[in-house]
């Protein structure tokens, strides 16, 4: 690995609060990729883009651009595992470098705060940073191959849309995840509606359980009939969204018909790097990765 | 005799014109080229399971039905995945437009009651999710810092984003906006 590239750790609320174990892989893998993660300090809520946003625009861009010129400060670019900050992130710049009108809003809200803010520092996915490595390279890093596993990607939303402000070559079908996923020796299943939601986002997880929980079965009924081991996801709002819909919908159903493992793409790495499964949290799931982690480690 | 076919009538009194100008304005500025071919009902996630029809949406906002919009929960339904905005063949930015009306609908005082709760907590510590004991317990268990470095464990930080907050009469709007009015 060549000379550490050095990024400012944006947290958000899910991972840090509800999944600590998620943040945990991703502080003991990205060391190991030369990714230096520093510590945000003192950020907040990005704002959600699907409910702050929702309520109130100029509050969830002046709130993002203080996280933002935390960063800028430090002299770092912002990195984050959630797609819900990456999207407020990526779609705050886009805002206020359209429109310089909202960034002067910006800085008359900030006035005599000590915030200093020029929109200069960019947001980058974990992911998007992982895959600039490419998949050769992280194939390199393979010591236990995970053979034999097949596994569902799930993307997300707003990862890769709206696909105007995103850095990726094409708009539908994405592979950059399949090909994350492949180059540690899993096998990256076709499955019904890949690229659909986890019915989480735009605050329904919050206000209309039922619905939310919904989308979030119709993804893992397609995943299941396609005969996935796991899923792997990139953001700690859809890993919240199967993690925690499974038990729901068990309890409705009466019986243990979903238990999906549900691994971030760091935990999956990590394991496939060699390290220990208690390093990556994976200890620490609500769906249990008991069954499969004996399958992978024997 | 009466026709099997009942009518919904639109009355002049339901109808704002100015309505549609207020979403151009902040941003959503294709609204008007909506050919309601309901390319974004078709794939729409919650469309799917729920009565909620995105190009309904789109034409009573264009029609100026200012009031029934901003008050149906419906309005909520939205996950924002912005596959219909990625699909629009008039390139409406319709998960902006969404997003417009909601905070409009806000702006009138109609807020579920739980986004209400998630905005009141983001405004007493800098997080919609707040760290809860379980998670401080867990986290001290991974080797993690128990408690993030983030405006939770920084009074200092959290001050800072409260008087923007502040600022921007985040705190006034929520504190007004009755629990589904």
């Amino acid at each position: 690995m060549t000379e550490a590239k050095k990024y400012s750790f944006f947290l958000g609320c899910v991972m840090p609060n509800r999944f600590p174990n998620v943040e945990k892989s991703i502080r003991e893998v990205m060391p190991r990729l030369g990714v230096e993660l520093e510590d945000l300090q003192g950020a907040s809520c990005c704002p959600a883009p699907g409910v702050i946003r929702s309520f109130n625009e100029p509050t969830w861009l002046a709130l993002a651009s203080r996280n933002l010129a935390l960063a800028e400060k430090a002299g770092n670019d912002i990195i984050t595992g959630c797609n819900g900050c990456y999207g407020t992130f990526k779609e705050t710049l886009a805002t206020i470098h359209e429109d310089p009108d909202k960034l002067r809003e910006v800085q008359q809200v900030f006035k005599g705060m000590g915030i200093k803010f020029k929109g200069e520092a960019d947001a980058k996915h974990i992911i998007e940073v992982i895959y600039d490595m490419g998949p050769e390279a992280i194939k390199k890093m393979v010591k236990r191959p995970l053979t034999g596993l097949k596994v569902a990607v799930h993307y997300g939303c707003h990862l890769l849309k709206p696909s105007k402000t995103r850095p990726w070559q094409q708009s539908e079908r994405h592979t950059f995840l399949d090909e994350l996923v492949e180059a540690t020796g899993a096998e990256s299943i076709r499955y019904k509606d890949k690229y659909m939601c986890c019915g989480a986002g735009g605050g329904v997880r919050g206000s209309n359980v039922p619905v939310s929980v919904d989308i979030a079965k119709e993804k893992m009924d397609n995943m299941m009939d396609a005969g996935a081991d796991i899923i792997v996801d990139v953001c700690s709002f859809c890993h919240l969204q199967f993690e925690v819909s499974q038990p729901q919908l068990n309890k409705e159903l009466g019986e243990m018909k979903y238990k999906i493992p549900v691994f971030y793409y760091t935990q999956l790495l990590g394991l496939a790097m060699g390290l220990e499964p208690d390093q990556l949290g994976l200890h620490k799931h609500v769906v249990s990765t008991k069954e499969i982690l004996d399958r992978i480690l024997q | 005799m009466t026709s099997p076919i009942s009518r919904e009538i639109i009355d002049d009194e339901d109808i704002d014109l100015t309505f549609v100008d207020a979403i151009v304005r902040a941003g959503a500025d294709r609204i008007r080229t909506c050919i309601q071919c309901g390319t974004c009902s078709s794939v729409c996630p919650s469309g799917r399971r729920t009565a909620f029809r995105t190009r309904e949406l789109i034409r009573k906002a264009l029609l100026g039905l200012k009031e029934e919009v901003l008050s149906s929960p419906d309005l909520w339904l939205c996950a924002t995945c912005l596959t219909c905005l990625e699909r629009c063949p008039r390139q409406i930015k319709v998960t902006d437009a969404i997003i417009i009306m909601r905070n409009m609908a806000v702006e009138e005082g109609y807020m579920l009651p739980q986004h209400k709760k998630a905005s009141q907590k983001l405004i007493k510590t800098g997080h919609a999710v707040p760290l809860d004991d379980a998670n401080r317990e867990m986290r001290r268990e991974l080797g993690l810092s128990e408690i993030p470095p983030t405006t939770h464990s920084s009074e200092e930080a959290l001050e800072q984003v409260q008087e923007i907050m502040r600022r921007t009469h985040f705190i006034e709007l929520i504190e007004k906006t009755g629990e589904c009015k």
